[in-house]
């Protein structure tokens, strides 16, 4: 009998526990969180997980940088064009943020292309034209191949070389939110329509917030 | 069998056949109500990510098989494209596209049909029925490839 109730009050301890350990949603102020590990510096500020510097080339040759979104939000998500499996669903949920936000200049898009070797320059001008959107608001870049795979780490996106995955690559349908500071606010799975219901609705949040 | 035994012969074969029948009902309507539910299956797990789970495609990327006229009028070339892919421009509803298709090898005979079954009669295609025989007569041309 001892050990039975020791037994409930050591799974009700754990459960508390885990409640506490698990940041909500939103943070106190009501506004999105931001993703990743904190640091405090020497003066006492919190420091943030900042997405670092980088240099892309996009669709039409253009050099894309982070001066490129400066004072921006943006969305971002990683795929390749020959890719049999998950992209072109999760490409359906990027055209519904593009087609919602079209006429904010608040938010730009960008997506990475992982395929370095097959998705050149022109390969991607041909995928933007047929998807038909504004490339000044939604870009598709490609770059040197260790780079890529660096930023979808610091987007904390999983993207992988892998032979027996579909089409060569692994990688997630996660849609990533960045604020104008370089800071990862949102996520979503993109290839799940109701997680970017709530996503959209995070979107909007931020540019208010901004 | 004893005669004190709990169940007798006849008693063991009444229930044997009655589940057996109740088993029988639920399958049938289960038939009835889902009538191509394993090419449904199929169609989301193998299609759906390109096609969309409504079959409408995406944009100029990818061609919509709801409602398409190329669907339509060339159902013998089905069970080759689903197998083997298709290259090269093609023209759905007057829409040019243009993107490689890779075929889906590890589909057999009868997963073909069934897919086939379905995307003709879903969203309001109707499109006809296919069969298992006329897939692998038509599988014959591209097989060898
Ligand atoms: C990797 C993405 C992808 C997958 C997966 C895929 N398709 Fe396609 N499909 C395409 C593309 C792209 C085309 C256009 C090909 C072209 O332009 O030559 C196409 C064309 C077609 C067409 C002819 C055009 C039309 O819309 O009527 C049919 C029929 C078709 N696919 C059926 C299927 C079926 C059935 C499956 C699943 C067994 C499937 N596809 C899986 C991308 C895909």
């Amino acid at each position: 009998m001892q050990r039975l109730i020791s037994g409930i009050v050591f799974i009700l301890l754990l459960i508390i526990g885990i409640l506490f350990v698990i940041p909500s949603g939103e943070s106190d102020n009501g506004k999105l969180p931001i993703f990743g590990f904190k640091d405090v510096d020497n003066k006492g500020d919190t420091i943030y997980h900042k997405i670092p510097d980088f240099s892309f080339i996009d669709q039409d040759s253009n050099i894309i940088t982070n001066e490129t979104f400066a004072g921006k939000a943006y969305i971002t998500d990683f795929f390749f064009i020959h890719c049999p499996s998950i992209c072109p669903k999760v490409k359906a949920q990027m055209m519904r943020i593009y087609d919602e936000f079209e006429n904010n200049d608040q938010l730009l898009m960008i997506s990475h292309s992982i395929d370095t070797r097959n998705d050149t320059v022109p390969a991607l001008k041909a995928y933007a034209n047929k998807l038909d959107v504004n490339t000044e608001k939604w870009r598709f870049v490609t770059g040197e191949h260790d780079l890529i795979y660096e930023m979808a780490d610091d987007y904390f996106i999983t993207a992988l070389v892998d032979e027996d995955a579909p089409g060569g690559f692994d990688h997630s349908g996660t849609l990533i939110l960045v604020d104008k500071n370089r800071h990862v606010r949102a996520s979503a799975n993109g290839t799940d329509p109701k997680s970017v219901d709530e996503f959209l609705v995070k979107i909007e949040k931020l540019l208010n917030e901004e | 069998m004893k005669s004190n035994s709990l169940l007798s012969d006849s008693k063991v074969k009444f229930i044997i056949s009655a589940v057996a029948i109740i088993i029988l009902v639920f399958q049938l309507s289960n038939c009835s109500y889902q009538p191509f539910s394993q090419g449904e299956t199929l169609y989301e797990y193998h299609c759906a990510n390109c096609h969309m789970p409504d079959g409408t495609g995406l944009k100029s990327l990818i061609p919509p098989l709801a409602n398409s006229d190329w669907l339509k009028e060339h159902q013998e070339e089905l069970p080759c494209l689903i197998r083997k892919g298709i290259k090269g421009p093609l023209t759905v509803n007057g829409k040019v596209y243009d993107t490689e298709m890779a075929g889906i090898e590890y589909l057999n005979d009868v997963q073909i049909n069934n897919v086939i079954n379905y995307i003709n009669n879903a969203w309001g295609n109707e499109y006809g029925d296919s069969n298992v025989k006329v897939v692998r007569k038509a599988l014959e041309s591209c097989n060898s490839q």
